[in-house]
């Protein structure tokens, strides 16, 4: 695992910044993209994330990591956050927080999650649910940028209507050489190609690239998703330094 | 000045023990850069490099014979999780590293797969760190950096690295993988030492 040199990596000391939400999106039913104003950015690199910091009246506070879902570039940032039932923050910013509301965070954070676009190497994406975040920011960074570099997506979701970024992501989204693939675990749409179930070997060969292609891959989600992910991989040849991981909570999807 | 949350209450900690930025988790959360190497335990060994150069090797019989030690711990991760009171077995640094030439004052610990970390020296010693092999009372899962971790509890969880097999003394530091990645350089979570500069 060599130390790699990328954009954006972290350099000199990270401050506290005050955003202001600018507007918010759902996504989902239990999911809402905050569009964030931040005077102060100095902008980030592909797969990167922040830490969302918040206080209560009474100075408790406590803090959380968030992906980047936008691509680089401006003062406006954008984060998809997930409602987890019984959690501490994620209610708070996907149900709470409204236009013209404040948040403090600081990043960008996390310099090996990152996609370099003058990498030429095609990219597999594989994400499990929320994870699909700073894989969003890397699909939307290679069209910002106007890279021809192949991409394919496996998004793993409950079912459709659990899929972020639907618009941008569907049918109407497609881009040159990008391949979005979906694998619904509880159920599918009409005609599937496949029933719904979780990532199997035979996912993996069929929507992703052959070993030998060389791929950049970055998996995201829930624990046990990009254990699963990561260990196919492994299994069906890839070099595991160019297998790259992020982590987003404990819980199997 | 911090801002205020509107409508923001939050869960108050039950402990005091709780470093700032930092929440409790239940479950054992895992993170890593990679997949998870798989390690046996007949293929494991540890080696020590000298700042001269020399090196001493310990095979998964030698480690598992040394005494070992069942240190409870808390435990805190960059990523904003702690944990109280977690239960480990292995062996001491102390107990490895005896009449070993501890010059030098860094050290850089290696892992399967790649990873590093770099510390002082004087916090793997005197009873702070341990190369453990149980967790919970079971060998240690894979995914958790079984068969053998280093486990450091007082700094950030990343300097406890998975999968270890060996540690580097030199005469002067070096950042780790982490460490060259904007992280800070010694990660006391009591400090929230979090990045570089903290
Ligand atoms: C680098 C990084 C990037 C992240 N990016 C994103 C992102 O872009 N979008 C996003 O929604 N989340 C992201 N997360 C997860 C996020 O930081 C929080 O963990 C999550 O929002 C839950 O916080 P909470 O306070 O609501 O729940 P908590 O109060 O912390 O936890 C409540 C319960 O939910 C469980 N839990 C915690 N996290 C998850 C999870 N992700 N899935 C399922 N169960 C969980 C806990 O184990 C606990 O039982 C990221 C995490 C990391 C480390």
């Amino acid at each position: 695992m060599a130390r790699a040199a990328v954009s954006g990596r972290l350099t000199g000391r990270l401050r506290w910044q005050t955003a202001t939400v600018e507007d918010v999106r759902d996504e989902t039913g239990t999911a809402r993209t905050l569009v964030l104003r931040a005077p102060d950015w100095r902008g980030h690199a592909a797969g990167q994330h922040v830490d969302v910091r918040l206080t209560a009246e009474d100075g408790y506070s406590t803090q959380r990591s968030y992906s980047l879902a936008s691509a680089p570039g401006g003062d406006r940032i954008e984060l998809t956050v997930q409602r987890i039932g019984d959690g501490e923050v994620s209610p708070y910013l996907v149900d709470v927080l409204e236009a013209g509301d404040q948040l403090e965070l600081r990043g960008p954070v996390g310099g090996w999650f990152v996609w370099d676009p003058a990498d030429p190497s095609p990219v597999l994406l594989m994400a499990g649910g929320s994870g699909v975040v700073p894989l969003m920011s890397m699909i939307r960074t290679r069209r910002n940028v106007g890279s021809r570099v192949l991409f394919r997506l496996l998004y793993s979701v409950r079912t459709p209507e659990e899929r972020y970024y639907a618009r941008e992501l569907g049918p109407g989204g497609a881009q040159g050489g990008l391949d979005i693939t979906h694998l619904y675990t509880r159920s599918a749409p009409e005609g599937p190609r496949r029933p719904p179930g979780r990532l199997t070997e035979d996912d993996v060969a069929a929507y992703g690239w052959p070993a030998e292609f060389a791929p950049m891959c970055f998996v995201c989600g829930p624990t046990g998703f990009v254990e699963r992910a990561a260990e196919i991989l492994v299994a069906q040849g890839h070099d595991p330094q160019r297998i790259r991981t992020e982590r987003f909570g404990p819980v199997g999807g | 000045m911090a801002v205020i949350s509107r409508g923001f209450h939050g869960r108050r900690p039950t402990e005091e023990k709780l470093p700032p930025g930092q929440y409790v988790v239940h479950d054992f959360p895992v993170l890593s850069a990679g997949p998870t190497p798989v390690v046996a335990k007949e293929d494991w060994q540890f080696t020590l490099t000298t700042v001269a150069g020399d090196t001493r090797h310990w095979s998964w019989q030698d480690l598992t014979a040394l005494p070992a030690e069942r240190p409870t711990v808390d435990i805190h991760c960059v990523t904003k999780w702690s944990k109280f009171r977690t239960e480990w077995e292995g062996v001491s640094l102390d107990t490895l590293l005896d009449g070993v030439d501890l010059d030098g004052d860094y050290a850089m610990v290696q892992s399967y797969g790649g990873y590093t970390t770099d510390l002082p020296l004087e916090d793997l010693l005197d009873g702070q760190a341990w190369i453990a092999y149980r967790y919970d009372h079971d060998d240690l899962p894979a995914e958790h950096g079984g068969p053998a971790r280093l486990l450091v509890p007082h700094l950030y969880f990343w300097k406890s690295a998975k999968w270890v097999n060996g540690i580097r003394l030199m005469d002067s530091d070096e950042p780790g993988f982490w460490e060259g990645l904007g992280y800070h350089e010694y990660g006391d979570p009591w400090r929230e030492q979090r990045y570089q500069g903290d």
